[in-house]
C-alpha cells in the first residue's frame, strides 16, 4: 500500500505492505535509526515518536495508518548538526542517559509533556516517565534533567 | 515479534465498515486505538486475515451532553477523555479512572470504544460502565441498537457484541447531585493493568428532620474489576448500604459482604484470597472517600 | 609489554590525581551528542543493501526428545533464503567448551548451536530461518515443522536433585553439575563451643539482566572475510573464539562491539547459539545476515540468573562475634553450565564480607534443571552471599537484643587488619584477599546519612503506618584479571585516539578513560577519541564485566598515556633543545620553560623550520608526533609515532565495598512496599568520574529494588515461562524507586596504579538484603521473617495474616 507521511518535516512516499510497523519504517526504509526497539509490545517507551505532535509508541502502530500523518522523531529535535535541543542539553548536563538506547523515546515522551506541564513536581515528573523504562540510570539524573530542563524554560 | 500477514482496509464512512464485516466475517479485527490488539498481532497470539482500521471513520469521535447522558464517541482518545472539561464536571468517576489507565502513550492512542470491546478482566472502563450503568450504541446491519453494561461484558474479553457490529458510542449518565464518586485501584507499578480496582459513585440525602446533622445513603452503585471474568457488580453491599446513614463502620461491612460474594482467580501476581482481601479494603477506600465527596457536594444542605 | 604492577605499587591515587588533573572530575560525556541525537550505531542501526534476516525457531517444550524436523513448507515461502538445522552445520554445531573448567565442576556442559536430538529448555534454538526479511523470517519459522516427544521436565532446584527426577542431560547423575566443598578454620569445632546458633533456610529466586536493547547480531561477508556487529560485552574474546570454530584468520573476522545498549552480564557469553549461526549463514550465503533478538525470545534464549537455596547455620558468642558460620547451598545452572561453577563460588566467597569471619563451612551443589541457561548478571552471586550474611546478623541482633548496627560493628574487619585474607580462592583463581577498606567509616557515614531517619520513622509509626529501616553491608571481588590493554596515540592533527578491546554498553568509557589520558598527555578532553570495541582497532582483550573495566583499562590506558607522555617529550626535548624533564605537556602543546604570559608564542604553529628553533618556545603535539613519523630520513626516536600500547594485569581482584539503608512502608490495607528512601555509602577507591561512578549507583540499586520487589521470572511445573513479556516481567519504573542518596569514602587499592576498585555493580548487590531487613521492621508487630526474595505484595499481605 501506498503511504505518503511527513516525517520531520519531509515528506515521503513509499509503498509498504500493511502489517510493517511505524517502528521498522522509520528505522529501515527511511534509514531513521534513532528511534529504537526495546519490546515490540507497548511496554519499554523505547520507541515513542510524535505522531500528529503526541506521544505514540511506534510499534503498535502500523506505518500505513500514518498517511497523511506528520511524525517527529529524535533526528528531528536537533535544530541542525551540532546542535542539541534544550531537553537534550539538560540530559547531557544531569548525566540522564547511559547507554542511550531509550533515550530517545524519553526524549520524545518529554518535549510534548513539558510544553503541557512547564513546572512539573517530581512526583509528576516521575509519573509522565511511567511509561519509559530506563535499565542503566535508576531514573534519577533523568528526573533531574527534567527539572533541569524545566527550570530553563520547559525544554521547548 | 512481527505481526502475521494482513489485508487492510481503512474504510471513511459507518456503511463501509459494516459491509467490510459482512464480506470478512470472522476473518477481519476491527483496529481502533491498538493498545491491546496490535501487542497480540506483534506477539502472533492474533492472525486476523483482514484489519478493518476505525481510525478514518467519520463521527466515532467527540464528547457531548445529551440531556442526563454523556456521550462519548468510541474513537474517543483515552487522552482527549482525560483532559475533557465536560468528562471532569458531568462525570469525575470516568475523568479519574482514565488517568489510571496505561501511560501517556497510550492513552494518547488508545480509545474509550475500544477498551470497553477488548473487555480485559483487569481493565478499569469496563468496572466504570458498570458502576455508572452505562450503556453502548452499536451499529450492525440491522441498525444501531444500545447495549446496557449489564448485558455487554459476557466474560474474558468477550462482549455481547456479534461479529458484523461495531461499538460507534459511549453513553454514561451525568453523576446526579449530592453523589460521590471514587475509582480506587492497586497495581504492581504505575499504569499496570489493577489487580483489583473499585469504581463507587455514592448519593446521599439530608435526613434532618429525623436526626440532626446525619446523612442517609440513597444510592450506590459498585463496580470492581480483576475479581472475575468481568466487572461484579456487589449488588449485596451496595443493598446494605442503601437508605442506612453512612459510618466508617457500615462501609467496611458492606465491604465484608462484597468480599464474601466473589471467586477470583489466582495467578503470578495475586492469590484468590489476596484478590478478595483487596475488594474489600479498595472498595472500603473508594467507599470512604466517595462519601467525602457526596457531603462536600451538598450532602448535607 | 606487560608491566610489573610491583614498581607502582603505593604510587596511589593522590600522585595519580596530582599529574592527571582530570581524575576526580565529572566533565560532561563525550559520547552524549551522539547517543542524544539518534546517532549511535547499535547492532539493529547496521543496514546493507543486499541484507538478509534471520529468525531462530525455538523449542516450546522444557524437555522433549526431536523426532524429526520438516523444513520443506518453510523453504517454499516466498522470500526464504535458507533454512538450517544442526545436520546443515556438521561439527560447527558443537557443543561448544565451557569456558570456565573447574576441579569441582564434575559434569560441565556447553551449549550448541542448535539442538540435537532433546531440547532441554523452553527456547532452545532447533532450527535457523533466513528470509528477504524479518517478518517473513517469522512466517517461514512458523511454518519448519518440528516433532517432538514431550519428556518429563526437572523443573525447580529441590525437584532437579530429588532421587527420581528426570534427567537433564543423560550421564550427569542426580543433576548435579558440580560439587564444592571448603572449609576456612574449623568450624565444627567453634560450634561445639558455641552460645548461640541459629539456622534458617534463605531463597533467591530467578531474574533477567533485561538490557533495553536486546542482543544481535550481524554477519557481513566483506572482502576475504567477515566483519561482524554483536551487541557483546566481550567482543575479542568472541572474536578469537568465533575464528578458532571456524577456523578462519583472525585477521578476516572483524568483530565490533557497536553501541551496546545495555549489557548487565547476559551479554557476555562468548558463543551464543545466534553468534555461531549467523556467520555461518552469512558465509554460506555469501551475504550480509541480520539476527535481531525480539523482547519474547530475550525471555528464553539469553540467560538468567539469581536462584540458589541456603542452608544456614551461624555460631555467635555472647558478645555477638560471629565465630563461625555454614552454607550448604543449591545453584540452579540452568540447561547447561557454560562458566562452570564461576557464580555459585563467587555467592561463596563474597558471603563473609566485611567480618571477621574464621571458621567457615560453605558447601553446594550446582544442579541442571530443564530452563534457560543460568549465567552473570550484574552481581553475578554477590548479592545471593550479602543477602545469607546479612540476614544472619540482623538474627544475631534479633537475638542478642543488640542494635543490628552494634553487632555488624563488633565483627567488621578493622582498617589495620589489611589486606584481610578470607583463606578463600576467589573466582579469578588467586587469593580472596581484601585490598584495603574502612568498614567502620561506612557504618559512621551511613549513621551520619540516617540522622533524622529514626526520628521520621517514629513519627509515621505513631500515626499508625507501617514504616521500617534496613540496612545491609557488603565487600564484593571486583576487577578480575587477567589483563586488559590499551593503545594510545598522538595523531598529527593532534587528536588522541585511545583503543581498547573491552566493549562499552553505557558505562562512559568514551569520556572516563579520556580524562586518564588527558590529563597525562596536557590536550583536551574532547581531542581524545577513545575506541571500544572494536578488533581492528585493538586484537587483545577480554571483556567488560565484573566491575573490572575501570580497573584494567583504567590502569592500562594510564600506562600508555605515561609512555606516550614520556615519548613526548624526549622528542619534544630533541626539538625544542632541551632535556625531556624540561617539557611540560600542556594545552595540546609540549612546551619548555613555560609560556610568555598567556598568549601564543610567535613561531609555534604546525610547521616551524629547523632555524626557527630559539624563538619556539612550545610545539604542538600533533606537530610532535609527525616528527617522530617522518617521510624521509631515519627513525630518531625509536619506534614511529607517539603511541603506546600497556596492559595491565593484576594479581588478584579488588575488593570495594560499601553500606546501603533503606527506608521501607508497607500499605496495612494492601501489603504493597514501597520505598521512601535509599542510602548509599560506597568505597570503589579512586573514582575516575564522580558522576560516573554515582549513575551506575542509581541503576545498581534500581535493579536491585526491582530484584526485590518486583522482578521475578515464574516457570510452571512443565517448565514454561510464565513471565515473557515487560507486563509480566515488571521491571521498575520511575515511580518505583525513590531518589537515592548517596555518600562516599575512598580507601585506594594498593594494587594498581591510580587505586581503582571498580563500581560497576556496587548499586545490585546489597538491595535484597536491606530491603528485607526493612520489610521485617515494618512489620515488626507481626513478627515476620522474610527470607526470600523476591517478594511481592500477596507474599507480604500473607505474612501478615499469622
Amino acid at each position: 500500500m501506498k503511504v505518503t507521511v511527513a516525517v520531520n518535516g519531509t515528506y515521503y512516499t513509499r509503498e509498504v505492505e500493511p502489517r510493517l510497523l511505524l517502528s521498522d519504517f522509520l528505522r529501515h526504509e527511511l534509514g531513521l535509526t534513532g528511534t529504537h526497539v526495546g519490546c515490540e509490545h507497548g511496554v519499554c517507551g523505547a520507541c515513542t515518536v510524535l505522531v500528529d505532535g503526541q506521544a505514540v509508541r511506534s510499534c503498535l502502530t502500523f506505518a500505513v495508518q500514518m498517511d497523511g500523518a506528520a511524525v517527529t522523531t529524535v533526528e528531528g529535535l536537533t535544530p541542525a548538526e551540532g546542535e542539541l535541543h534544550p531537553l537534550q542539553e539538560a540530559f547531557r548536563e544531569a548525566h540522564g542517559l547511559q547507554c542511550g538506547f531509550c533515550t530517545a523515546g524519553f526524549l520524545m515522551t518529554l518535549v510534548p509533556y513539558l510544553a503541557e506541564h512547564p513546572n512539573p513536581s517530581e512526583a509528576e515528573i516521575r509519573e509522565a516517565l511511567s511509561g519509559n523504562i530506563c535499565r542503566c540510570t535508576g531514573y534519577q539524573n533523568i528526573v533531574k534533567a527534567v527539572q533541569l530542563a524545566a527550570a530553563k524554560g520547559g525544554g521547548r | 515479534m512481527k505481526p502475521a500477514p494482513f489485508d487492510y482496509y481503512a474504510p471513511a464512512t459507518m456503511g463501509e465498515v459494516l459491509a467490510l464485516l459482512r464480506e470478512h466475517g470472522d476473518a477481519a479485527k476491527l483496529l481502533a486505538g491498538g493498545q491491546s490488539l496490535v501487542p497480540m498481532l506483534n506477539m502472533r497470539l492474533a492472525r486476523p486475515g483482514v484489519l478493518i482500521d476505525l481510525n478514518r471513520v467519520a463521527g466515532l469521535t467527540g464528547i457531548r451532553q445529551e440531556g442526563d447522558t454523556l456521550v462519548i464517541g468510541a474513537m474517543t482518545r483515552h487522552a482527549e477523555v482525560e483532559r475533557s472539561e465536560l468528562v471532569a464536571r458531568l462525570q469525575p468517576l470516568l475523568t479519574e479512572a482514565i488517568a489510571q489507565v496505561g501511560h501517556i502513550q497510550i492513552r494518547n492512542r488508545g480509545t474509550i470504544g475500544g477498551s470497553l470491546v477488548h473487555a480485559d478482566p483487569s481493565a478499569e472502563l469496563p468496572a466504570v460502565l458498570a458502576a455508572l450503568g452505562g450503556s453502548v450504541r452499536v451499529a450492525g446491519p440491522a441498525g444501531v441498537r444500545e447495549v446496557a453494561a449489564e448485558d455487554l461484558f459476557l466474560m474474558f474479553f468477550t462482549t455481547s457484541l456479534q461479529p458484523d457490529e461495531v461499538l460507534t458510542e459511549v453513553r454514561l449518565p451525568v453523576l446526579p447531585a449530592r453523589t460521590g464518586w471514587a475509582f480506587e485501584e492497586v497495581a504492581r507499578r504505575h499504569g499496570d493493568f489493577a489487580i483489583v480496582g473499585v469504581a463507587v459513585t455514592l448519593t446521599v440525602a439530608d435526613q434532618r428532620a429525623t436526626k440532626a446533622d446525619d446523612l442517609v445513603i440513597t444510592g450506590c452503585r459498585i463496580a470492581l474489576t480483576g475479581v472475575g471474568m468481568t466487572p461484579v457488580r456487589a449488588a449485596a453491599a451496595e443493598a446494605l448500604l442503601v437508605g442506612r446513614p453512612p459510618s466508617q463502620a457500615m462501609l467496611a461491612e458492606a465491604a465484608a459482604a462484597f468480599r464474601a460474594e466473589i471467586e477470583p482467580d489466582t495467578d503470578i501476581h495475586a492469590t484468590a484470597d489476596f484478590r478478595r482481601h483487596l475488594a474489600g479494603v479498595l472498595t472500603e477506600r473508594a467507599l470512604g472517600r466517595a462519601l467525602q465527596r457526596a457531603a462536600e457536594r451538598g450532602g448535607g444542605r | 609489554m606487560s608491566v610489573d604492577v610491583r614498581e607502582r605499587r603505593g604510587e596511589g591515587a593522590e600522585a595519580a590525581r596530582s599529574r592527571g588533573a582530570l581524575i576526580g572530575q565529572s566533565p560532561r560525556r563525550l559520547e552524549d551528542a551522539r547517543l542524544l541525537t539518534g546517532r549511535g550505531l547499535f547492532v539493529d542501526d547496521v543496514q546493507r543493501p543486499d541484507m538478509l534476516h534471520a529468525a531462530v525457531v525455538r523449542s516450546p517444550h522444557a524437555h522433549a526428545r526431536i523426532q524429526g524436523i520438516d523444513v520443506s513448507a518453510a523453504l517454499a515461502l516466498p522470500g526464504v533464503v535458507a533454512v538450517y538445522t544442526a545436520a546443515d552445520l556438521g561439527h560447527l554445531n558443537g557443543p561448544f567448551s565451557v569456558l570456565i573448567p573447574h576441579d569441582d565442576l564434575q559434569h560441565g556442559r556447553g551449549l550448541s548451536a542448535l539442538a540435537v536430538e532433546k531440547v532441554r529448555h523452553v527456547g532452545e534454538a532447533v532450527a535457523l530461518v533466513v528470509a528477504s526479511d524479518r517478518y517473513i523470517a517469522e512466517d517461514a519459522a512458523d511454518m519448519v515443522a518440528v516433532e517432538y516427544e514431550p519428556l518429563p521436565a526437572a523443573v525447580g532446584l529441590e525437584a532437579a536433585v530429588a532421587p527420581d527426577a528426570p534427567l537433564v542431560h543423560d550421564g550427569v547423575p542426580s543433576n548435579v553439575a558440580g560439587h564444592y566443598v571448603r572449609n576456612v578454620g574449623d568450624y565444627e569445632a567453634v560450634r561445639r563451643q558455641a552460645h548461640l546458633i541459629l539456622k534458617e533456610r534463605f531463597r533467591v529466586d530467578r531474574g533477567a539482566a533485561s538490557p533495553m536493547e536486546t542482543r544481535g547480531v550481524v554477519a557481513i561477508p566483506e572482502g576475504r572475510g567477515l566483519t561482524m556487529y554483536v551487541s557483546t560485552q566481550a567482543p575479542v574474546a568472541l572474536r578469537a573464539w568465533l575464528a578458532a570454530w571456524f577456523d578462519l584468520p583472525e585477521m578476516e573476522l572483524r568483530l565490533i562491539a557497536p553501541d551496546v545498549g545495555g549489557g548487565f552480564g547476559p551479554k557476555v557469553m562468548m558463543m551464543y547459539p545466534e553468534e555461531v549461526l549467523v556467520p555461518f549463514a552469512a558465509m554460506r550465503l555469501k551475504r550480509p545476515v541480520k539476527w535481531i533478538e525480539d523482547r519474547r525470545e530475550h525471555f528464553v534464549a539469553t540467560t538468567h540468573e539469581r536462584e540458589q537455596v541456603h542452608d544456614v547455620e551461624v555460631v555467635v558468642g555472647a558478645d555477638g562475634t560471629l565465630l563461625g558460620l555454614k552454607t550448604n547451598f543449591l545453584y540452579d545452572s540452568g540447561a547447561y553450565s557454560p562458566y562452570g561453577i564461576q557464580i555459585p563460588i563467587i555467592s561463596a566467597t563474597t558471603l563473609p564480607g566485611p567480618y571477621r569471619l574464621r571458621n567457615y563451612s560453605v558447601e553446594f551443589r550446582a544442579v541442571y534443571t530443564n530452563t534457560p541457561t543460568v549465567a552473570v548478571y550484574r552481581g553475578a552471586g554477590r548479592p545471593h552471599g550479602v543477602f545469607v550474611m546479612e540476614r544472619m546478623m540482623d538474627r544475631i541482633a534479633e537475638a542478642l537484643g543488640l542494635a543490628p548496627m552494634e553487632v555488624r560493628r563488633r565483627n567488621f574487619i578493622q582498617p589495620d587488619q589489611f589486606p584481610w585474607d578470607t583463606g578463600l580462592i576467589y573466582q579469578d583463581w588467586a587469593p580472596c584477599k581484601y585490598d584495603s577498606g574502612d568498614y567502620p567509616a561506612l557504618a559512621d557515614r551511613l549513621e551520619r546519612m540516617l540522622v533524622g531517619v529514626a526520628d521520621e520513622v517514629a513519627q509515621a509509626r505513631a500515626a499508625g503506618r507501617l514504616v521500617g529501616v534496613g540496612m545491609g553491608f557488603y565487600v564484593e571481588g571486583a576487577g578480575p584479571g587477567p589483563y586488559e590493554g590499551v593503545r594510545v596515540r598522538v595523531e598529527p592533527s593532534g587528536k588522541v585516539q585511545v583503543a581498547t578491546g573491552v566493549g562499552t554498553q553505557g558505562q562512559s568509557h568514551f569520556t572516563t578513560l579520556a580524562q586518564v589520558v588527558a590529563g597525562e598527555l596536557g590536550v583536551a578532553l574532547d581531542q581524545v577519541h577513545v575506541v571500544t570495541g572494536d578488533t581492528a582497532a585493538m586484537g587483545w582483550g577480554i571483556g567488560t564485566f565484573a566491575s573490572r573495566a575501570a580497573v584494567l583499562v583504567g590502569n592500562a590506558a594510564y600506562l600508555a598515556a605515561q609512555a606516550v607522555a614520556e615519548k613526548a617529550r624526549t622528542v619534544a626535548a630533541a626539538l625544542l633543545e632541551c632535556t625531556p624533564s624540561e617539557v611540560e605537556l600542556r594545552g595540546g602543546r609540549a612546551w619548555v620553560g613555560g609560556p610568555a604570559g598567556a598568549g601564543e608564542p610567535a613561531g609555534a604553529g604546525g610547521s616551524a623550520p629547523a632555524g626557527a628553533r630559539e624563538t619556539v618556545r612550545s610545539l604542538p603535539l600533533g606537530e610532535v608526533a609527525r616528527r617522530a613519523n617522518p617521510l624521509r630520513g631515519t627513525l630518531a626516536f625509536g619506534e614511529p609515532g607517539l603511541e603506546a600500547t600497556k596492559f595491565f594485569s593484576p594479581q588478584q581482584s579488588t575488593f570495594p565495598s560499601g553500606a546501603h539503608a533503606a527506608v521501607v512502608e508497607v500499605d496495612r490495607g494492601t501489603g504493597f512496599a514501597k520505598v521512601l528512601r535509599y542510602f548509599v555509602v560506597h568505597d570503589c577507591g579512586t573514582m575516575i568520574n564522580p558522576m560516573v561512578v554515582e549513575g551506575q549507583i542509581h541503576g545498581g540499586v534500581a535493579q536491585g529494588l526491582g530484584g526485590a520487589l518486583l522482578e521475578k521470572l515464574v516457570f510452571d511445573e512443565e517448565g514454561q515461562l510464565l513471565t515473557t513479556t515487560f507486563a509480566d516481567y515488571l521491571l521498575p519504573l520511575a515511580t518505583d524507586i525513590p531518589a537515592i542518596e548517596t555518600d562516599h569514602i575512598t580507601t585506594t587499592s594498593p594494587l594498581n596504579p591510580l587505586g581503582i576498585k571498580g563500581a560497576g555493580e556496587a548499586g545490585v548487590i546489597p538491595c535484597h538484603a536491606v530491603v528485607a531487613a526493612a520489610l521485617e521492621d515494618a512489620l515488626r508487630e507481626w513478627q515476620v521473617r522474610i527470607s526470600e526474595m523476591p517478594i511481592n505484595p500477596c507474599r507480604i499481605w500473607e505474612l501478615m495474616q499469622r
